[in-house]
């Protein structure tokens, strides 16, 4: 049941509020920063589902690092790269509990590779949420292995160059062929409706972690005003004309549906 | 009778104008004040009568700064 109000003699149902799980601190993201939109999905879903009490949440190095003072769950905070590996401990210690990451693409695709690929082989029951802004956020705005061919970057004034640095890496393709993950999809939230998918993504993979159903991973695709030294409309823009076309929004693999 | 209205945590606001965007062309009730807010932000306010309680800026606004309401049926 939705709150209702009065105003005028007439009433007013509450159709959307801030999650009483997001604590009151302000963010420190820069203005229209998509993990700010995840992280109030997230405690969107667990205040619904009535998890706040049986969740733990890893955050990692990079600009996600402050989320356990955002959150108002249990949190943990992982080296670079091993939120995966800290969540798996952790879901064995506590098999009961709700386990999930929150990390970037410098973090999870760069130096936690070998943690992640791993984990998702191991079919641990965490929720991996994997946000891809294709550069390196938090440390003013480098080459990551996402980043796209010819996208100029603070390390790479020229554009990317495939010769000297390689593709950009397609994480949730790679970890969909391996048999211990049961959803991979990519999501974004650069309209209402993709806001929506991405609930019910998250939604999805929270309810795969309770089944103990195995690693779900959800690739958000991401924007970084700062880092790409735009607005953040121009960002939404330039998001949707070249991150989406190269990294193709939907579900990758889904065990239910096979 | 009004069939929706917001309200706007202004201090939380980092104007970064994604709710503009979001509101339905014909409805458009929403602009940037020429205030601002104490960290220095232009913050968003809602400027006309015209808003239906869709709740498209609240799922926009990565801040989470919007209340929206609509009339109840």
């Amino acid at each position: 049941m939705s709150k209702v109000i009065e105003r005028d003699g007439v009433q007013y149902e509450v159709i959307w509020e801030k999650p009483k799980g997001l604590k009151e601190k302000q963010m420190h993201y820069c203005p229209g920063c998509a993990h700010s939109t995840l992280e109030k999905l997230i405690m969107e879903v667990i205040g619904e589902k009535g998890l706040t009490e049986n969740t733990i949440g890893v955050s990692p190095v990079g600009c996600s690092v402050f989320a356990y003072d955002y959150m108002d769950i249990d949190m943990q905070q992982a080296a670079h790269g091993r939120a995966a590996a800290v969540a798996t401990g952790i879901s064995r210690v506590f098999p009961d509990k709700l386990v999930f990451t929150i990390q970037g693409d410098g973090d999870l695709a760069a130096i936690g590779t070998a943690e992640t690929i791993h984990a998702c082989n191991r079919g641990e029951n965490i929720v991996i949420f994997f946000v891809n802004n294709a550069i390196y956020g938090m440390t003013g705005g480098q080459m990551a292995p996402t980043t796209l061919e010819g996208q100029i970057t603070s390390s790479s004034p020229h554009g990317r160059d495939v010769k000297l640095a390689g593709h950009p890496i397609k994480i949730s393709e790679l970890v969909a062929q391996l048999p211990g993950t049961c959803f991979v999809t990519r999501v974004a939230v650069n309209t209402p409706q993709n806001v929506k998918k991405t609930k019910a993504a998250i939604e999805k993979a929270f309810n795969n972690a309770l089944d103990k159903k195995g690693t779900s991973l959800v690739e958000l695709v991401g924007n970084c005003p700062s880092g790409w030294k735009m607005t953040p409309v121009n960002s939404y823009i330039w998001w949707e004309k070249n991150m989406i076309p190269m990294y193709p929004l939907g579900v990758i693999k889904d065990v239910d549906n096979n | 009778m009004l069939k929706g209205f917001i309200e706007v945590d202004i201090e939380r606001c980092k104007g970064c104008e994604l709710c503009i965007g979001a509101c339905p062309p014909k409805i458009a009730c929403l602009s940037m004040s020429k205030q601002t807010n104490k960290k220095g932000y232009h913050f968003m306010e809602q400027t006309q009568n015209s808003c239906i309680g869709c709740g498209n800026c609240a799922l926009m606004c990565p801040d989470s700064v919007i209340t929206v309401y609509r009339l109840k049926k």
